[in-house]
């Protein structure tokens, strides 16, 4: 179970491991756009190879990635052939009401290689980056937007508790199991309705054990002087570096590259 | 130099729901009253319920108290703009190490004090490092709280407060959770706090063993300070410790039983060493 | 006649994987009905694991568990029927509590095996007043009790199964000294009562001299001693080695001893050594 849901960063020391994390949900945020704009082969081409090598760039296993695929495909599979029979055109091949054309077999493509390019980029940012780099990333990207009142503070430090406590709660469910079915509690057998129920005993205390250390912690955050994000230092400055400006160089280059082959090819897709 | 002062303090948990006689509602605090100097390492002794944790949020303004006052290097803490001069003169590590840390790596945690307090980033870097090396946990400073033992964990918690530059700390039973070998890492941190750093410790237990070393014993019981002294002078009267459901160390009470029974036993021992000169003296 | 018979007990975590682990490694043991077993061993010496074993909560890796001459995992769909007969109290039981009243929360055990309601409401009364449960708290929310009580009422929740085994798991971690005393005595003299096998793990070398006739000590997943009590802690030297400290008292007269001084090896507690130290002193002449 811990596996799962905190086994995103795998810690190395690759360029990519190495970039601003702010730098990193940037670009990232730039390859999306760049994967939708993708219109014909060429710049898909472009686009799927440049994925391709920011993933052998993050040294981070390739079975991590089919990992993270694997989870998707069901959805890949499900809207590529949605796709491949909705085309419009002349019907290269039809039985009954279904029938596949050009644009069909296009779209469906287009489809499932964006997808499997979101999925790979977005995976390279979690893999490379600890998800504490990423709140405090992510805290200093939306800044600007304490203009207009969003609590960009709170949330952050939201975060950072939750990633604290998460484990920690995990570990406790399974201690309070452990402790029910000594007591003879089944969670193993009988009906839906019969398990739900097996979970009270199970929820109850890790509730109010989840409320008493949120009190604690309360406690614990005000004898440290914590007053919300005013007047707050960091001890750790992100600062943008060489490499930081040389990446989204390469990013802006290939912005432009993709731009330009949608301009002067014929487009596949719309 | 007197660093804290408490006078007669009283405090009671008032239920705001129900409407209850204030004369039923029984004291917490019961006119307690006592001094802390600067750089004294005092234990403050009591068992479950006897009121001696509600003391240590009373020393930075966590709680006030319903009528005496507590004050901090002459701060009165019932002065709501001074709460946070007093909470950074004042450190306060609870007993839970799991639920007073807050970041998910331990140099982050351990810099969150300083960052509330608004020191600039090369300070706070100085500082934690420090910090972390005065518990002897800098080696783990990028490691996950959750994978550290219950003593490591508790000693960031420490460094999380040093790195505030307290002149004090007040630990509420900081070792109640910790298995032996933790409690051991802990009251040696304490103690070398104290000596090497000078920082003034108030220690809450219900741990005699750990008492001993204290430069005054304060014993809490009902609410209000039944005793107080030198370890020496607090846990030669065992009778009255016992009957106040507490516990003096076993050699003391090996002692006390011998001269009980008529051994030749002018002091009470404190530590295993003095008692194995003691009655080897008596014995050869 | 053995109530727990383990043989070749191992335990790995993460098997085939970097991060494997060896909580057990290759114990075997025999504990006798009525023994009161201390467990002692520091963090991470697999004294969690092996307890989870005996009652089936952790399946091992190899080797066998017998309760009662049957093997724990011949029918693993039955393995439900051996959380009764070993009852286990894990650390901090009173995080457990559920129900809306204690007198619920006791009765959840002996409802999961299925008892009648008579039945049930004579075990929860009984197990109540082996822990000094009073009466009047059974109709109260476990939520609204004291720290101590509510310790008390889990352990209740567990004695009420009627267990042949009773395990218990610093059952007096966090109180305070007057607390484990008395939690401590009343353990003991449930034990004395039901003539039944109790296993105390414990960091508290005090606890265990006190109330215990046999002590087993794990070190590093494996059995390194079990014996009874004073036999084992009057090798306090081989204890220390493992990170483990005897009573203070059993240091003070081993160094007597080892000075020269006739006293008997393998005292635990304060008053024997009050009467050893002034006999010998009778015997000398010098009283």
């Amino acid at each position: 179970m811990r596996e799962i849901a905190f086994g995103q960063f795998y810690p190395g020391s690759s360029l990519l491991h190495k970039l601003d994390p702010r730098a990193k949900i940037i670009m990232l945020i730039a390859f999306i756009v760049l994967v939708f704009c993708t219109a014909n082969y060429v710049s898909l081409a472009v686009v799927a190879a440049s994925v391709l090598g920011i993933v052998l760039l993050s040294e981070v296993p390739l079975r991590m990635y089919f990992k993270s695929l694997k989870m998707i495909i069901v959805i890949v599979l499900i809207t590529s052939a949605l796709n491949l029979f909705y085309g419009t055109g002349e019907p290269i091949w039809q039985w009954g009401v279904l029938k596949i054309t050009l644009s069909g077999i296009n779209n469906a493509v287009f489809v499932s290689a964006r997808i499997i390019c979101l999925i790979l980029i977005s995976s390279v940012l979690t893999f490379t980056t600890s998800p504490n780099d990423l709140t405090d990333a992510i805290e200093r990207l939306l800044k600007p937007l304490t203009v207009f009142h969003v609590k960009v503070h709170e949330i952050a430090m939201m975060m950072t508790i939750a990633l604290r406590f998460v484990p920690l709660l995990l570990e406790e469910t399974d201690k309070i199991m452990a402790a029910q079915k000594a007591r003879g509690a089944d969670m193993e057998s009988g009906s839906l309705v019969q398990r739900i129920k097996a979970l009270i005993p199970v929820l109850i205390p890790l509730f109010v054990s989840a409320f008493r250390r949120a009190y604690e912690l309360a406690v614990a955050m005000e004898c440290r002087c914590y007053q919300g994000g005013q007047g707050r230092t960091r001890m750790k400055i992100l600062k943008l570096r060489k490499r930081d400006y040389l990446s989204c160089a390469v990013v802006i280059i290939l912005i432009v590259g993709v731009v330009l082959c949608n301009v002067f090819l014929p487009q596949t897709v719309r | 130099m007197d660093f804290i002062t408490a006078q007669n303090l009283v405090f009671r948990y008032i239920d705001e729901d129900e409407q209850v006689n204030t004369a039923d509602v029984k004291n917490v605090l019961d006119d307690v009253s006592f001094t802390v100097k600067k750089g004294e390492f005092v234990a403050l002794l009591g068992h479950n319920g006897s009121g001696k944790s509600t003391i240590s949020k009373h020393l930075n303004a966590m709680l006030l108290p319903h009528s005496g006052k507590v004050y901090v290097n002459s701060i009165d803490t019932a002065d709501e703009d001074e709460d946070f001069t007093v909470r950074r003169m004042v450190g306060l590590v609870l007993q839970n190490p799991d639920n007073q840390l807050v970041a998910s790596v331990v140099e982050e945690d351990v810099a969150f004090g300083p960052e509330n307090l608004g020191v600039e980033p090369q300070e706070i870097r100085v500082r934690v490092d420090n910090a972390l090396k005065a518990v002897d946990m800098y080696e783990y400073r990028n490691q996950p709280p959750h994978k550290l033992s219950g003593g490591q964990k508790q000693r960031v918690a420490i460094a999380g407060i040093i790195a505030m530059e307290p002149s004090c700390v007040v630990l509420d039973e900081p070792t109640a959770m910790l298995d032996p070998k933790g409690r051991e890492e802990v009251m040696s941190t304490i103690k070398k706090l104290n000596k090497e750093q000078g920082i003034t410790v108030v220690l809450i237990t219900h741990y005699m063993d750990e008492a001993v070393d204290a430069d005054r014993v304060i014993v809490m019981d009902d609410g209000k300070v039944l005793t107080e002294g030198t370890p020496q002078q607090v846990f030669s009267q065992v009778e009255l410790l016992k009957r106040h459901r507490l516990d003096v160390p076993q050699v003391t009470e090996l002692c006390y039983k011998l001269k009980a029974r008529g051994v030749d036993i002018d002091t009470l021992c404190l530590h295993s060493n003095e008692c194995i000169e003691m009655l080897w003296e008596v014995l050869k | 006649m053995s109530t727990i018979k383990v043989e070749n007990l191992c335990c790995t975590y993460g098997e085939k994987t970097p991060f494997e682990q060896h909580a057990v490694k290759n114990v075997s043991f025999e504990i006798n009905r009525g023994d009161f077993v201390g467990l002692i061993g520091h963090t991470g010496s697999g004294k969690s694991t092996l307890v989870q074993m005996l009652n089936g909560l952790i399946k091992p890796t190899s080797g066998k568990v017998y309760v009662d001459d049957v093997d724990l995992w011949a029918k693993p769909k039955e393995i439900r029927k051996f959380r009764f007969k070993v009852g286990l109290v894990f650390q901090y039981p009173e995080y457990q509590l559920f129900e809306e009243t204690v007198y619920k929360d006791i009765a959840f055990g002996p409802s999961n095996m299925g008892l009648s309601e008579s039945e049930i409401k004579e075990r929860v009364i009984k197990a109540a007043k082996f822990v000094g449960l009073k009466p009047e708290l059974l109709n109260k929310s476990p939520f609204d009790l004291s720290g101590g009580e509510k310790r008390r009422a889990a352990i209740a929740g567990v004695i009420a199964m009627e267990p042949e085994v009773l395990i218990l798991d610093e059952p007096t971690a966090g109180l305070d000294p007057v607390g484990r005393n008395v939690l401590l005595s009343q353990i003991s003299q449930y034990q004395k009562a039901k003539n039944n096998t109790v296993i105390l793990v414990s960091h508290s070398m005090e606890d265990v001299a006190r109330v215990t006739n046999k002590v087993m000590v794990m070190n590093k997943g494996e059995l390194a001693m079990y014996g009874n009590t004073q036999d084992v802690f009057a090798k306090s030297t081989e204890l220390s080695k493992m990170g483990l400290r005897v009573p203070q008292i059993t240091k003070v007269i081993d160094a007597l001893r080892a000075k020269g001084i006739a006293l008997p090896e393998g005292i635990l507690t304060v008053d024997r050594a009050v009467c050893e130290i002034t006999e010998l002193l009778k015997k000398e002449g010098k009283m």
